[in-house]
C-alpha cells in the first residue's frame, strides 16, 4: 500500500511539475540481481525523484543482447560478456561488480541430517557421474562420522541458462581437469548426467522430491528457503559453508591477486583465504564506456556509485553478499572513466 | 445427402451472380442527394459492399501473411545454424553450448515420443468419456461430467507442472514404478532406474492435458450423429455396444480423427508442464523411465540466456523444426479427415 502511494505521489509529481527534468534509465538482465536492484532503485528514487528507473529481469543473456543493441541503458549479468560479444560492440562496455553471488550444493539424502562436506574434485566427479553412490569411499572420507546410505546419487542441474550454473561450472573447471576438458564452464553446458530443472525453484523442488538428489542453488534462495546446504573445501583446505560473510571473504581474498586496473570480469572462484567460500562470483552491471546522452550518463554513474557504496548495506538483509570495502576506490576510478560524447561525467558522489 | 448439396449450390449461385452486379457499380456516377429516392440506392449499397469486401480480403490475407512472416523470420534467424550444421542438426545428439555444437535429435525424439505416449493414454480415455456421456450416462449426469472434463482445459499448464512434481511423480515413483519394473523391467521400454522426472511422467501429464480437448470434440461429434443411425442399428437387433461400435463411431470417424489430431497438435507444442516433469535431458533413451527433452521445453528453457549467436540460431532452428513438424501433423490430419470423410459419404450413400 505504501509503495503504491509513493508511486501515485510520484506520478502526480510528474504531472504537476513537468519543469523538473526527468531522466529515465532503463536496464535489463539478470533475474538473480532483480530483488536487490529493484530495492536499490526504489530507495534511490526516494532521494532522487528526478531519476526514474525501469529494470526488467529477463535473464542475463537477454540483458546482454538488449544492452548491446542499446535498447536499454545498462545491462546486468551473472556471467561476464565473452571477448567476442564485447568485440561486437567495439568494447564499449564496462563490467561494474555490484554484489556477490555464492552457489552452495543442496541435497536430499533420507536419514542424513548432518551438514555434508564436499571437496572440489569429489563435487566435480559427482556432477560428472563418476561417483554414483552416496556411500562412495571418497564422499565418506570427506565426512567422517556421518553414516551415508547405499543410495544412488541423482544430479539435478539447471535446465535454463543461468549465472548460477556459470559460477558452479567455473569452480568445477578450476578444481577438476576432467571437468574442464569434458564439460567446461558456461551459463549452459552439456551436463554429463542428471535431471534438468527450470530455475532455482525448479531445482530445489526436484531435489526435495527426489531421494538421493544433489543440486545447486544461489545463496539467497538457499537462505530464504532454509535448504540443507553442504560445505565446500576451499583452497586453504578448510570446509566452509556458503554464507554472506564467507562469500564476501572470497572476494576480499581474490582482491589480493588483482590490481586497480584489473578487468572486473575476473573469476574469483576457488580463491586463497581461509574463510573464503570457494564457489563465489561477482555479478555485474554492464554500462557503456561512452554514452550519447550526457544527462543519462551522469545519472547512471551517480546511481552506480551509490549502489556500490551506500547501497551495499541492503545486501545482507536481502540474501546477497556485499562487495568488500577495499574494492570501492577501484570502482570510483573505473566510474570516473565513463564519458558522454567524449566528456567525463563524474561529478562526485550523489549522497544518500 | 440432400442437406449437404443445397448450401453448395447456393454458394455457387451467389458467387456467379454477385460479381456481375459489383463490376457494374463503378461505371455509374454517384447520384446527387436530391435524386436519391428515385433509383440509385443500389449503387450506394454496392459501393459499401466493395469496401466491405476489400476490408474482409485484407483481414483474411493478414493471417497467411503473418504465417509467411513467421516462417521467414525463423529461417533467417536460424540460417547460421542451418549453414553450419546442415542436416546433421536433425540426427545428431550433442547439445554443447560451450563447444558450440548443436544437434536436436533428442528433442525431436522426445517431442514425438511424449506426444505419442500422451495419445496412447488419452485417446481411449477421451473416447470412453465421450461415448459414456452421449450413449450411456443418465441424463442428469451428462452435463455436470461434461462440464468438469472441459474444466480440465482451463487449468494453467504451470499448475499441471506443479501437480506433476508434487503429486504425480511421487505417486509414480512409490506406487507405479516398482510393480511395472518387476513385471516389465526386462523390456527396453521400462528398464533403468526411475528417478521420477521422466518421459513417462511427461507423457501422462500431456495425456491429462489433452483429454478435455479430445473428449469435448468427440462428444460434440457423437451428439451430431443422427438418432436414425442408432435406431437403425438397434432395429436390426444390435446390442447398444454394437450400435455404438458399428454404427455411431464409424459415422463420426472424421470428426473423431480431427479431435485426436487437435490433441496431438496441442501435445507437440505444450511447454511448461512438460519441462517441469520430463527431466530436461539431452539424451535419447528408449526407456520411458529415463528423462528426456522436448523442443518447446528447450526453447523456453534456454532462449533467455542464450548469449552467443550460434546458440540463439540453433534454438531458432529448433523452433523451425517444431513448426515444420506441427504443420506436417496438421496436413496429415487434414488428409486423413478428408479421406475418411469421403469414405463415410460413400458408405452412407450405400446405406
Amino acid at each position: 500500500m505504501k509503495k503504491q502511494l509513493t508511486v501515485a505521489v510520484l506520478a502526480m509529481g510528474a504531472f504537476t511539475a513537468p519543469l523538473a527534468a526527468q531522466t529515465k534509465i532503463t536496464g535489463a538482465g539478470s533475474t538473480f540481481s532483480n530483488i536487490l536492484y529493484t530495492d536499490w532503485m526504489q530507495t534511490y528514487n526516494k532521494a532522487h525523484a528526478d531519476v526514474q528507473f525501469n529494470y526488467q529481469s529477463i535473464g542475463s543473456g537477454a540483458g546482454i543482447r538488449q544492452f548491446s543493441d542499446k535498447t536499454v541503458d545498462f545491462g546486468a549479468s551473472d556471467a561476464p560478456m565473452t571477448d567476442s560479444a564485447m568485440g561486437a560492440i567495439s568494447g564499449n562496455v564496462l563490467h561494474i561488480p555490484t554484489e556477490l553471488g555464492g552457489v552452495p550444493p543442496t541435497y536430499n539424502i533420507p536419514g542424513v541430517t548432518a551438514q555434508l562436506k564436499f571437496s572440489g574434485p569429489v563435487l566435480a566427479d559427482i556432477f560428472l557421474g563418476t561417483i554414483t553412490k552416496w556411500n562412495d569411499a571418497r564422499i565418506v572420507a570427506d565426512n567422517p562420522g556421518v553414516k551415508l546410505p547405499d543410495q544412488d546419487i541423482v544430479v539435478v542441474h539447471r535446465s535454463d541458462g543461468s549465472g548460477t550454473s556459470f559460477i558452479l561450472t567455473d569452480f568445477l573447471s578450476k578444481v577438476s581437469p576432467d571437468w574442464a576438458s569434458k564439460v567446461g564452464k558456461g551459463t549452459a553446458v552439456n551436463w554429463p548426467v542428471g535431471l534438468g530443472a527450470k530455475g532455482s525453484e525448479g531445482v530445489s523442488a526436484t531435489v526435495k522430491q527426489t531421494p538421493g538428489a544433489i543440486g545447486y542453488v544461489e545463496l539467497g534462495y538457499a537462505l530464504a528457503n532454509n535448504l540443507p546446504v553442504g560445505a565446500v573445501k576451499n583452497k586453504a583446505g578448510k570446509f566452509v559453508a556458503a554464507w554472506v560473510q564467507s562469500v564476501t571473504a572470497a572476494a576480499a581474498a581474490a582482491l589480493k591477486t588483482m590490481s586497480p586496473t584489473t578487468d572486473f570480469r575476473v573469476s574469483i572462484t576457488n580463491p586463497d583465504g581461509a574463510d573464503a567460500y570457494p564457489i563465489s562470483s561477482f555479478t555485474w552491471m554492464l554500462v557503456h564506456k561512452d554514452y550519447e546522452d550526457a544527462a543519462k550518463a551522469k545519472a547512471i554513474v551517480q546511481y552506480t556509485w551509490w549502489a556500490v557504496t551506500t547501497g551495499q548495506e541492503r545486501c545482507g538483509e536481502l540474501g546477497y553478499a556485499p562487495l568488500p570495502k577495499a574494492l570501492q576506490p577501484w570502482l570510483e576510478a573505473r566510474l570516473k572513466t565513463i564519458t558522454a560524447g567524449g566528456t567525463a561525467v563524474w561529478s562526485g558522489p550523489a549522497g544518500r | 445427402m440432400v442437406g449437404e448439396t443445397t448450401p453448395g449450390k447456393l454458394s455457387r449461385a451467389m458467387s456467379t451472380t454477385f460479381p456481375q452486379t459489383i463490376t457494374s457499380a463503378p461505371s455509374e456516377p454517384m447520384a446527387p442527394a436530391s435524386t436519391l429516392s428515385a433509383a440509385p440506392r443500389p449503387t450506394r449499397r454496392h459501393y459499401g459492399d466493395r469496401v466491405y469486401r476489400w476490408l474482409l480480403t485484407a483481414l483474411a490475407l493478414t493471417l497467411p501473411l503473418l504465417l509467411v512472416a513467421i516462417v521467414a523470420e525463423l529461417i533467417v534467424s536460424s540460417w547460421p545454424s542451418i549453414h553450419k550444421f546442415g542436416f546433421s542438426f536433425i540426427w545428431t545428439s550433442v547439445w554443447d553450448p560451450v563447444g558450440e555444437v548443436y544437434g536436436a535429435a533428442p528433442m525431436i525424439f522426445g517431442t514425438l515420443v511424449s506426444s505419442l505416449l500422451a495419445l496412447v493414454i488419452a485417446v481411449p480415455l477421451s473416447l470412453g468419456v465421450a461415448i459414456f456421456l452421449t450413449e450411456f450416462a443418465p441424463k442428469w449426469l451428462r452435463q455436470p461430467v461434461a462440464f468438469l472434463v472441459e474444466l480440465l482445459a482451463a487449468i494453467p499448464s504451470v499448475v499441471y507442472g506443479l501437480w506433476g512434481i508434487y503429486v504425480l511423480i511421487p505417486l509414480l515413483r512409490d506406487y507405479a514404478a516398482p510393480p511395472i519394473r518387476a513385471l516389465l523391467g526386462w523390456t527396453p521400454l521400462f528398464n533403468g532406474i526411475f528417478y521420477g522426472n521422466s518421459m513417462l511422467a511427461g507423457g501422462i501429464i500431456l495425456a491429462i492435458m489433452i483429454v478435455p480437448y479430445i473428449a469435448a470434440i468427440s462428444r460434440e461429434v457423437l451428439l451430431a450423429v443422427p438418432a436414425t443411425q442408432r435406431e437403425a442399428a438397434l432395429g436390426l437387433g444390435a446390442t447398444r455396444w454394437e450400435a455404438v461400435w458399428g454404427a455411431v463411431l464409424p459415422y463420426g470417424r472424421a470428426g473423431i480423427i480431427g479431435a485426436v489430431m487437435l490433441g496431438l497438435g496441442r501435445a507437440l507444442g505444450e511447454t511448461m508442464a512438460v519441462t517441469m516433469v520430463i527431466g530436461n535431458r539431452h539424451d535419447i533413451a528408449l526407456s520411458l523411465f529415463q528423462p528426456g527433452y522436448t523442443m518447446a521445453a528447450a526453447i523456453a528453457n534456454e532462449f533467455s540466456e542464450a548469449t552467443s549467436t550460434m546458440y540463439l540460431s540453433a534454438l531458432f532452428e529448433v523452433g523451425l523444426v517444431l513448426f515444420v513438424i506441427t504443420i506436417g501433423v496438421n496436413a496429415f490430419a487434414r488428409l486423413l479427415v478428408w479421406r475418411v470423410a469421403r469414405g463415410t459419404a460413400v458408405g452412407s450413400k450405400a446405406l
